[in-house]
């Protein structure tokens, strides 16, 4: 819950943010963090929460992209990419949860760029503009007012 | 925990019954308990020309239900090769609920749709467990008791296809004022016999 992740869409990219912060109940034990994973060429996996599912569901998810890629010789879209990364979680919702939030972004050359917001408990819905954890009480006001459709990479930074 | 799970993501879904015609709404939020996180989100589903399928409750539950009735539909229409028809239909999610009697998916089903040649029109609810609710004026799931007294007050007038949907959006609307768990918008569904 405490992890932040921000992310929104713009004109031909996808923007992806999260905290770099890493503690141990009161102790901070690393603030360089990398908690956004790099799916496969074009895409990207944002996540936040309990630290071992974070890595471990990441990881599952990076290398069974790659098993798709190597059997098929094609890299899975991103549509399908983040259903099947939801049907995994929500598989393992009634056996042995992961408790991730997750923001997966992705470029298509058809469909262009977007975003998947996902939830622990593997609800998942395609937006705009989306954000995780206590951060996201601060920042979805914030993109609320100042997001607008096809941002130019310049302004999307700001 | 049984009761506030249901009410995680927040959801309205009514079904009622007009003349010739069959109408479901739904409010479009998306939320995580108090926060909310879309306003477009869907949860009514077409299953075919003449069934609609809204399933309220846990939101990742109802994008699993859906995916597997989606599945359960396509074998049928490949083995029977026909629509499959709206009491069918009720019946196969009320067994699919109750095979998870210990360790239920949190939804509660509505089923709308036009039954047989005579396009009858047919609606039905379940609870999370699977127990089916056969009326034939409206049906909600028990969390959004506003919208059943809305409703009720609208239902003796039987309606036409075109006013239908004024009275279901504003039977919604009217209910989800109340309920900071539902609202954001509406979508209202009525089929017809074309």
């Amino acid at each position: 819950m405490s992890d932040t992740l921000i992310g929104f869409v713009g004109d031909d990219y996808v923007l992806l943010a999260a905290d770099a912060t890493n503690a141990f109940s009161i102790i901070l034990m690393k603030d360089d963090e990398d908690k956004i994973m790099k799916l496969d060429s074009h895409k990207l996996l944002a996540a936040g929460g309990e630290n071992g599912d974070r890595v471990q569901f990441c990881e599952y998810i990076q290398k069974n992209l790659s098993l798709y890629r190597y059997r098929t010789g094609r890299a899975l879209g991103t549509n399908a990419a983040a259903h099947y990364l939801r049907g995994e979680l929500a598989r393992f919702l009634r056996e042995s949860p992961y408790q991730v939030n997750l923001l997966m972004a992705g470029h298509d050359e058809e469909d262009g760029p977007s975003l998947y917001f996902i939830d622990y408990m593997a609800s998942m819905h395609k937006m705009k503009m989306a954000a995780h954890g206590y951060g996201s009480y601060f920042s979805l006001s914030i993109l609320d007012r100042q997001w607008r459709k096809g941002m130019p990479s310049t302004k999307g930074s700001n | 925990m049984g009761d506030s799970i249901m009410s995680y993501n927040g959801s309205a879904i009514v079904v009622m019954v007009g003349k010739n015609c069959v109408g479901i709404a739904s409010d479009r939020r998306f939320g995580v308990r108090q926060q909310t996180v879309a306003t477009d989100f869907q949860k009514i589903y077409k299953m075919h020309d003449k069934l609609f399928v809204g399933l309220s409750g846990l939101a990742t539950d109802a994008q699993t239900m859906y995916e597997k009735l989606k599945l359960r539909l396509n074998l049928y229409k490949l083995r029977e090769e026909r629509d499959i028809k709206p009491s069918s239909f009720s019946h196969l999610i009320a067994s699919m609920l109750y095979e998870r009697r210990f360790g239920p998916y949190f939804v509660e089903p509505l089923i709308a749709g036009l039954e047989g040649p005579e396009n009858k029109p047919y609606i039905c609810g379940t609870d999370l467990i699977g127990a089916p609710v056969f009326t034939n004026a409206f049906w909600s799931p028990e969390l959004a008791q506003n919208l059943v007294r809305h409703v009720r007050d609208f239902v003796a007038s039987g309606f036409g296809a075109r006013g239908f949907v004024e009275v279901m959006a504003q039977c919604l609307l009217s209910a989800v004022d109340r309920d900071c768990l539902s609202g954001w918008g509406a979508v209202v569904n009525i089929i017809t016999p074309d």
